[in-house]
This record gives structure tokens, sequence and C-alpha cells, in this order.
């Protein structure tokens, strides 16, 4: 299980801001949260972008997550 | 140790100041602009734009422009036939070309194709539309309330709480601890609320395009822009088309700092092209750029901080509002992130709100939204310094994040570079230079993420040994000049011996725009891979020539070598002889690097500034500037200098002078650089960057993104220079001289 802190307008959709999921990669982690709490899925659609250890990723799906790795939801990072 | 993370090295090209690829084009004048290109039979392109701020479109008569001589084809949105199911690419399309309304002052409403210039501007004043006005809203708090008038109904995100009109369409929270308990502990708390003025991007060249659409969905598109993969796809996304059937080319870009990393008018030029049936060349005036293409947001915010009489931070909140514009927005949530991001906070919460009103689409500035996070933050953090005696570079250093710390969005630091910048400041000859009367010193810091992005590099040994290499971003801060070194570096040639082009978008995979200060980071890092993978092939050939295995070659110095005496004896192979031989050994030598490039790095400044307010007149004069940044590893440091200066700039303008003035009507009454006045070189000192070097360890050289970064410091950095150099605490910008003559007096 990795515990995943959500940034706070996620975490009271959730219901709190630190949450389990079953995960090994970036992409189980996107699917665990979906599924198990449905009411982010607007937000997950919009995008997000997921801080893993302190480092930032968006896209890669198969970026290996650990069970003690620190995982932080934040919304999709954008530029100029 | 993996070969892609970095090393530390010593660099023969990386580092240097070679003369800039693109300077003698571009100050001779032979640079080509998105204005530049013209094609046979090309047509000139013209919009007419809603003179109201919100306005029901009841009916548009085109039939006059279209009987005039030399007009070849009138659109309006009805000749826009494909509706996207996306949310965000219909925005696209209704803010190109207005719908059933006209959401601001300037919204397209219809547009015309004629063989000159002059008819098609003559052929916009044969439109007749016929509007029903409508109440509207340009400032953010008044937008907020729930008797607003309402921009779009049902685009609220669920995040929003109720309470508030329909135009706030998203809510961000982020943050630890308990700030209200954190209060408690402070020896002073100040809470204050500012205001900030939205802003144009400035860029000195309009946008512009030449645009040509067939009737089979075929076209080509020339463009001035930041991304032009972002252009084809959003071309494609709100006309229907295939992407693959489109093949844009970017020109040289004369500025885009956010502004061009989206599309304006594009989509309405390849409309106008299909309509026609010829190439149709479309060219902003600044009126029409300063209208209806995207300034950054105007903001309303709340800050509150605590502090102990040490310069402890005990707490700290924030309520950022920022108006998006006549589109849902999504910048606000970037300043909830960015605002104490360079503080170590036990009680920390910030909240972001983005709200609709009638102005242009607000677009990404340079580090969007993270200069009026900024702004109120480290100007509370000033005053506070102010009224319990304490020095403002020791108590940011006091404060600072650093390895370790919990961000003030979540997650926890790596390596990072703020407390550098902060003693760098304050060993710097300009802490310690003497003020005369009426001037004062003042310093902030700022933070911006930096990303990384899809990114695909092509890197090509030519027959000769010299290589070009391709890649798919706009050059707008020298990035031509930087993967050439990157190359030479890697491949060990003379930096003379490597050309890079910006390819179109049939020539290599998908590249995320320009933006996010990922170019040098991400395209870097494909770049150098891109050579990894050339050296590999150049090995194996040197390796076939000899009959010996390939991994028994090395590669150093720009040749194959034997990698010890076990493989042989034989003299090095030249990257010039073995492109040489590519027929015989297997074909041309090309490597290439596809990627979406993560972990770009967190980036941090402290800046310095000394201004001197005129007791008469209010002005603000800026007297000596000094920028203290991270770049991880400067590939050419003058353009990393240029983009320290030129973020500081921009930040300037946005202090002093910038912001776009609306009527009672809700028109905008300064849409020209007469009356938007950017800093000229006359009204700046010259600003000294100070490069500070911690490497990135996400890239093999280090490199960190550098070119936002710049912008964020300066709003606050002038705003504590003006507050120590005339004993006022302005808390809305600009600080133009009759508001700071109004506070001076007390007025």
């Amino acid at each position: 299980m990795v515990t995943v802190r959500l940034w706070g307008s996620l975490g009271d959709l959730a219901g709190k801001t630190e949450v389990e999921i079953p995960a090994t990669t970036l992409r189980e982690l996107l699917q665990g949260l979906e599924e198990t709490y449905p009411a982010l899925k607007p937000q997950l659609e919009r995008g997000v972008s997921v801080s893993i250890d302190g480092k930032i990723y968006n896209d890669s799906w198969s970026t290996p997550i650990r069970e003690d790795s620190e995982v932080v939801l934040l919304n999709r990072l954008v530029g100029g | 140790m993996p070969k892609d993370e970095y090393q530390s090295r010593d660099f023969r090209i990386v580092g240097t100041r070679p003369v800039r690829p693109d300077g003698i084009d571009k100050v001779t004048g032979k640079a080509r602009y998105g204005a530049d290109m013209t094609a046979p039979g090309m047509l000139w392109g013209a919009i007419l734009r809603s003179p109201h701020a919100h306005a029901r479109i009841k009916s548009i008569d085109t039939s006059a422009a279209e009987a005039m001589k030399g007009v070849k084809a009138v659109i309006t949105r009805a000749d826009f036939t494909y509706q996207p199911e996306s949310a965000s690419l219909a925005d696209v399309l209704d803010n190109c070309m207005a719908g059933e309304k006209a959401r601001y002052d300037g919204h397209a409403v219809a547009a015309v194709a004629a063989t000159s210039k002059s008819i098609a501007r003559a052929a916009l004043k044969a439109i007749k539309v016929d509007y029903g006005v409508l109440p509207h809203v340009t400032d953010v708090d008044e937008a907020m309330k729930p008797d607003a008038p309402v921009i779009e109904a049902g685009r609220v995100q669920e995040n929003v709480p109720e309470g508030y009109s329909e135009n706030v369409t998203g809510r961000s929270q982020y943050g630890h601890g308990d700030p209200e308990a954190g209060f408690e502990k402070a020896d002073l708390v100040i809470e204050r609320h500012f205001t900030t003025a939205a802003t144009h991007q400035g860029y000195i060249e309009p946008n512009a395009c030449l645009a040509q659409l067939g009737a089979d969905g075929q076209g080509e598109i020339w463009v001035c822009t930041q991304g032009h993969y972002m252009v084809r796809n959003t071309c494609a996304g709100v006309l229907g088309l295939d992407a693959g059937m489109l093949r844009v080319t970017a020109s040289e870009i004369g500025g885009g700092f956010g502004g061009k990393t989206h599309v304006w008018m594009e989509p309405t030029a390849l409309v106008l092209s299909r309509k026609a049936g010829k190439p149709v060349k479309l060219v902003l005036s600044r009126d029409e750029v300063f209208r209806a293409t995207g300034p950054t947001a105007s903001s309303s915010i709340d800050v509150k901080i605590g502090m102990k009489k040490d310069g402890s931070i005990t707490g700290a909140t924030a309520t950022y509002r920022l108006q998006a514009g006549a589109y849902p927005g999504s910048i606000a949530f970037l300043s909830a992130m960015c605002g104490f991001a360079p503080y170590d906070l036990k009680h920390v919460r910030t909240e972001g709100y983005e709200v609709m009103t009638n102005r242009p689409k607000a677009a990404a500035y340079r580090a969007p939204g993270a200069p009026m996070a900024a702004y109120p933050v480290e100007s509370v953090i000033d005053e506070l310094c102010q009224k319990l005696d304490l020095d403002p570079l020791e108590t940011r250093l006091k404060n600072a994040a650093r390895e370790g710390t919990k961000a003030s969005y979540g997650p926890t630091y790596p390596a990072i570079g703020l407390e550098a910048t902060l003693k760098a400041a304050q060993s710097h000859p300009h802490w310690i230079a003497p003020l005369g009367e009426n001037q004062g010193r003042g310093v902030a810091c700022g933070f911006w993420f930096n990303f990384g992005g899809d990114t695909c590099v092509s890197l090509m040994v030519n027959p000769d040994g010299t290589v070009s290499l391709s890649e798919g971003n706009p050059d707008i801060g020298g990035s031509r000049a930087s993967m050439s070194m990157m190359a030479a570096e890697e491949l060990g040639v003379d930096l003379d011996q490597v050309r890079t082009v910006i390819a179109d978008t049939a020539s290599l995979g998908q590249n995320e725009v320009t933006d996010g200060s990922r170019v040098t980071f991400a395209v870097g890092l494909a770049t150098i891979k891109a050579a990894r993978h050339a050296i590999q092939i150049m090995k194996e050939r040197a390796a076939m020539t000899w009959g010996i295995d390939p991994e028994a070659v090395d590669w150093r110095d720009g040749a194959a070598h034997p990698a010890g005496p076990n493989a042989g004896k034989f003299p090095p192979m030249t990257i010039k002889e073995i492109a040489a031989i590519a027929s015989n050994t297997g074909g041309p030598i090309a490597g290439h690097h596809e990627v979406t490039a993560e972990g770009a790095g967190v980036s941090f400044a402290t800046h310095m500034v000394d201004t001197e307010t005129d007791p008469e007149t209010g002005q603000v004069k800026v007297l000596r500037y000094t920028v203290f940044q991270d770049a991880g590893k400067a590939v050419h440091p003058d353009y990393v200098e240029g983009q320290f200066q030129g973020g500081a700039a921009q930040g300037i303008g946005w202090a002093i002078n910038e912001e776009y003035i609306y009527g009672e009507d809700g028109r905008l009454q300064n849409p020209g650089f007469l009356d938007y006045r950017i800093p000229v070189a006359s009204d700046l000192p010259m600003i000294e960057p100070v490069i500070l070097e911690i490497p990135n360890p996400g890239h093999p050289y280090g490199v960190r993104g550098v070119g936002e970064t710049s912008i964020v410091p300066p709003l606050a950095a002038i705003a504590n220079a003006v507050s120590r150099s005339s004993n006022v605490r302005l808390t809305s910008l600009p600080m133009s001289p009759p508001k700071v003559l109004a506070a001076m007096k007390g007025t």
C-alpha cells in the first residue's frame, strides 16, 4: 500500500487528506485512486501532477512507486 | 550511478559564451518572423471584433462585405462547422470566433480575406452586427458575488463551495498544520489585502501566421508561436481535422513569455483559407494583441502572517482570487502552491479561486500565478521585519526551505538552492552599498516549479562528419545555441561542427510547448541521449572496421579508440572518418531520442533592488538591481543572464507601470504601448545577474530551467524598496506615481 497525500480541496472530496492505495506504478496509483474514490474522478480527468519522493511527474505511467515513497498529488502544472 | 543522472565533470564547451548562432540574422533584419512569410496568391485576413464587453449576437449581415471587389471570403462562427466535444477545445473555438455572444471587448465576431490589407479592413466596416448588450463584470471581486453577471453558466467544478457566483469555476487549497494555532504563538500578526493588475506579456512581435487549408483537409501553417505542435493539435481539434494532415512550421519569435502558448487566431486563418481557396496571412495589430490575446490575471489577495520577535514565522495563510477572463481559468491554483513555497512552515494554508470575467481569456505569463503569489507574502514578511526591527535577509534565511523541508504545497524538497541565493545576496557589495535621500533597498524571494514533457530530438551525422540537430521547440531563449553546445560537448567535436534547427511538425514526434522553463532541461536531456545514441552507432562502425567487439571501443575527443591494449592497436577513427565510410558500414548515421522528461527540479531566486521615490510626483525610479538565482548548470551563461535580466525587467514593469485599465463600459482604455507603458532601456539600470550553480540531480549536466523564476520576486522587492524609501506600504499594483503620491500624502 502507498500512502497518498491529497491537496486540501481534493481531500475534502475524498473525505480525508491521506489515502492508502495498492500501487507499484504511477498508473496503478491513478487507477486505484479513481476506483476507490470516485469523487476524485473529475479532477483526475482534468489532470494531476504527482510528486514521488520529491520529484514531480506528469505523465509517465510506468514510474515505479515504493511502499515507503512519499507520494503527493498536485494540480497539474502548467508554465509560461 | 546511471549515466543519465547528474555526474560532476569538467566541461569543454558547456559553460562558455560562444557567439549566438541566431544573433547576426536578428540584428541585420534577415531573421524571418511570423509576418515575414508570403505565398503565391496570398490573401490578407482581418478580424472584426466586438466593441462591447458582453453582448448577445442577434445577427450578422455579411452581404455588403462579400459583394466588395477584392473580398474573397467572409466568415462567422457559422463557417466553423465542427463543434469539438472537449470543453477546453470548445473554449478555444469560441474565443477564436464568438458564437452566441461576445464575452469581452475585442472578442472576434467575423473575419475577412481579401486581396489587400486595405480592402480587408474596409470590408470589416461593411459587416453589420446586431448586438444585444448585456450587463458585464471586469473586476474579480465583483465577479465572485452571487448577483454578478454570469459569463457562462454550468462551468463550476465540484470543488467550489456554495455561495459564489457561477463565475467562480474552481477552487484549490493547499497547506498543512494549524495556522490559527500558529498565529497564537506569534509576537506580531499582520494581515493585509492586496491587488495586482492584469498585465500583458508585452512581446514585441504581434501574433502572425500564414495558413493554407484545402478542401481535402490538408493544410500548412507558418506561425509565430511557442509551440507549433500545440498549434497543430489545437487547430486540428477545433476544426475536426486530422493532425497528421496539418504541417506547422514555427517562425522566429519576437517574444512570447507564455502568451504564445495558446491559439488565438490560427483556426480563423485556416477557415478563411479553406473558404477562399487561397493562402491567408493574418497579422494582429497591437490593439488586437492587447484586446484579444491573453494578459495574465489580475488578482485580489488576502495574506496573514504571524512572526516571533526572533523572526520565526509561526503561521501563514493566503487567499488568492484570480480573474481568468471570459473562459474558465487555471492559474490561481499555482498561486496557492507557490506563495509560501520558499519557506519552511509548520502551519500554512492557501486557497486559490479561478474567476471568470468579461475580459480576454487570461494566458500564462512567465511563471503563471507565481508573481502575484509572492508579492503579498514577501511584502508582509518585509513589513514584519520592519516592525520587529529584523534584518530581511537574515529573517528569510531563518525561515528558508532547505533539503528535507516539507513544502507548503506538500512534497519534501530534495536539494534546493534558496539558501545559496540568500547567502549570495548577503555577501554581495550591493547589500552594504550606501543609500541616499528618498532611496530604499528591498529584497524578496521567489519560487517556480519548472517541468519537462514530451520531447524529441534527432541528430544526424552528415557524410562530411558535421552534425545536424533537429529539435521541435521554437527557440525563445537560446535553445539552438544550448543544444549545439550540449551535442558538441557529448560528441567531443568543435561547436562549429554542429548546427541546430527547429523542425516542423512533420519531421519529429510530439513536442510539448516551449514553456515551464523546460527546453534547456528537457530538450537538452534528449540531445545528450541522441548524441549518445549516435556515438554507440559510431563505435559499432569503428568496431566493424577494426574487426573487434563494439564493447572494446571507447569514445573520446570526437573519435573512436580501442578501449585498451587487449582491444588491439588501431589509430583512432574520428567522426569525420567514420562518417565518410558510413555507406560501406551500414548506412547513414543518426541518433535520436524521444522522451517524456520528468524531474525538472524546482528553482529559487532572491532579488535586491534600490529605488528612489520622488516626493513631489510619486515617481519610483529603479537605481540598482541584482538577481541571485540557481541555474543548475548554466549552459550558455549569456542566455541565462538574459533570462534573469528579462524577467526582472518585466517584473519591474508589472510593479511600477503596467496595468489593463477598463472603463465603466467594460472596454479596455489603453490597448497600445503609448498608454500601456512597458519599461524601456532608459527606465532601467544595468540588471546584474548572479548565477549560482546547484546541479539538478535529474539531468546529466545538472541543468535546471531558468526562464521564469526571475519574474517572481520583483513585484515585492520593489514594493519593499518603495516602502523603505517613502515610509509607506503600498498594497496595490502598479505603484504608479498617483498611487504612490496619494499614499505618501495619506490620502
